[in-house]
């Protein structure tokens, strides 16, 4: 189930995201990349050197936009002019799926610029799902959701994270953007089994998947996105690419960026798990 | 709880600033104990309490923007000094929180904010604020939109006193009494010099302001822009400046001239060549645009 509705029926191998330390690298030395996924904020904006290098990617590499504040889960309406903003990069990039995160991070138009964790609610799962449609219906791509790390579980909750997040999906008709390192941080920081999390979701709306590190600390794990992956987090990758085949991986570096073949090089151990996954599928 | 009532709850708690050692505050806004708020909305589990878990979100909010806006204004960080500097972003942000999705227009609101709370630049009140509208300036040049520039065609048949010429939205032009582009170029120069240590650093920042802030009010005039993708401090001469204005200002071209001269030392033998001069440099690196009805900014 590689390529399915939910990224556009592409079949994408291994990308990195595109930071700016790597700019350089890989306009000069054009190094070979399945793909690049791009933080679509970045990019939301009217003229300058972001764009023009953006531009020049998309010359020679193939591009998904990953967006940051769409806010899926808040209580509050859609950003009409975040919307028109980022349809124009829609149609700019071509992205055969667009990814944003199922959670939330403003209210009464401040924003955290955090990924604010969701109530497992039905009543936000609705909302959500709504939203994501609204979404879908706007940009006319293919949406997917990505799983958050968090810190912090709420009161309220009417279920785990794995079934929110599939009322949420099979509510909206969209795919989902499975972070295998936010379900270890999370698993970590709420006492679950990351693999009941990977074992019980819809796997064939899987669209992608993102493997990233993160930091330990005395009592909690944070999702710092700069470290390499470590093998909890691989093995959790194994089991989800067993489950839902050979799926677009992408690699998260996002602080303390090393040079861009340390990033690439990290990014290409998934090879290893793509492989025996296309070698299940074929036996 | 609703969704939305509990985000509203939630949002507030992670909003408010933290302690002097950057911990979450005893007490919410309100006077509640914040543990018991806290306590009533998220659990605990078997290392931390609801209080530490929302703290994790307290601090990386307010670690996130407080570093933003020290990345956007290095500048008037040197000018202030650091502590004075992150006393000013905390009352700053506590009053103008972002309303963008984009951390980039986080200082947008800083320049009027800045006047209206002058006891946080002290006695730098003048340069912190030319520095401010310098340093949002080069924001705005970094990322605006570039329209395509005049082309000798669009400019046939128009008379040249009728003539109406609008600026590139890049472009922000300043009237400065302090020569704070060649500060803010030499302290981005210090960050960018590995070799230099923190402390050394931060002596010869402090030197450099001190020696400007000691500089007689002198008046520049500074067009801040950009050209093949990097952003650019161009000095112009006064009438230069106020030619540029009136015509982004939405005037003729007779009337620009008219502005710029009208108070000029400028011999009136001089006059057409200068013209000339700045029209062409102006044109050739694509600084005007057809007009809209937008009008383009000013901020002399």
């Amino acid at each position: 189930m590689p390529a399915n509705k939910f990224n556009g029926f592409s079949e994408f191998g291994i990308g990195i995201g595109l930071r700016v330390p790597h700019y350089d690298h890989i306009l000069s030395r054009k190094p070979t990349v399945d793909w690049f996924e791009i933080i679509s904020e970045n990019f939301m904006i009217d003229g300058g050197r972001p764009l023009y290098v953006l531009d020049k990617i998309l010359e020679q590499y193939k591009v998904v936009q990953h967006g940051v504040s769409m806010y899926f889960g808040s209580a509050e309406k859609l950003n009409r002019d975040h919307l028109r903003r980022l349809k124009a990069l829609v149609k700019r990039t071509k992205t055969p799926w667009l990814t944003d995160h199922l959670c939330w991070g403003s209210v009464d138009g401040r924003y955290t610029h955090d990924l604010l964790p969701m109530p497992y609610t039905f009543e936000a799962a609705r909302i959500a799902a709504q939203k994501i449609r609204e979404v879908r219906d706007f940009l006319e791509v293919p949406v997917a959701v990505e799983n958050v790390s968090s810190y912090a579980e709420f009161h309220v909750s009417e279920m785990t994270e794995w079934q929110f997040l599939t009322e949420v999906v099979e509510r909206a008709d969209c795919g989902i953007l499975l972070d295998v390192n936010n379900i270890y941080v999370s698993s970590q920081n709420h006492n679950f089994d990351p693999r009941a999390y990977v074992e019980n979701i819809p796997a064939e709306r899987v669209a992608q998947i993102h493997i990233a590190g993160h930091s330990k600390y005395r009592k909690y794990i944070l999702d710092t996105h700069d470290h390499p992956v470590i093998d909890p987090v691989w093995r959790l990758y194994a089991r989800a690419i067993e489950r839902a085949g050979h799926t677009a991986t992408l690699l998260e570096w996002d602080d303390r960026i090393p040079s861009f073949d340390e990033v690439h090089n990290e990014a290409l151990k998934a090879n290893k798990f793509l492989a025996s996954a296309s070698l299940a599928a074929a036996v | 709880m609703s969704l939305a009532a509990l985000q509203r709850r939630m949002a507030r708690a992670v909003m408010t600033p933290l302690t002097p050692s950057e911990h979450m505050r005893p007490a919410a806004a309100n006077g509640r104990s914040m543990r018991e708020e806290a306590a009533a909305f998220i659990k605990p589990n078997d290392r931390l309490t609801s209080f530490e878990r929302l703290e994790i979100y307290n601090r990386q909010y307010w670690w996130r923007i407080l570093s933003s806006l020290a990345e956007d204004f290095p500048g008037l960080q040197a000018v202030l000094g650091e502590q004075r500097f992150g006393a000013m972003s905390k009352a700053y942000l506590s009053d103008c929180p972002s309303r963008t999705f984009t951390l980039r227009n986080l200082g947008s609101r800083l320049e009027s904010w800045l006047r209206k709370h002058p006891k946080w630049a002290g006695s730098r009140q003048a340069l912190a604020l030319e520095m401010v509208r310098l340093e949002w300036a080069d924001i705005e040049a970094f990322d605006r939109e570039q329209k395509p520039p005049v082309q000798e065609g669009d400019l046939r048949g128009v008379p040249a006193p009728k003539l109406r010429l609008a600026l590139q939205p890049y472009i922000t032009l300043l009237d400065l009494r302090y020569p704070v582009d060649d500060l803010l170029l030499e302290v981005k120069k210090s960050g960018e010099k590995e070799f230099a240590s923190n402390a050394f650093r931060e002596h010869h920042k402090r030197k450099r302001v001190a020696a400007v802030a000691r500089l007689k009010a002198a008046r520049i005039w500074v067009a801040v822009h950009r050209s093949e993708n990097s952003v650019y401090f161009r000095r112009l001469e006064r009438e230069e400046f106020l030619m540029l204005r009136a015509l982004g200002a939405g005037k003729t071209l007779g009337h620009a001239i008219d502005a710029a001269f009208r108070q000029s030392a400028v011999p009136a033998a001089e006059r057409p060549a200068k013209i000339q001069h700045w029209f062409h440099h102006a044109a050739a690196i694509g600084w005007f645009c057809r007009p809209d009805r937008t009008a383009t900014k000013d901020k002399s």
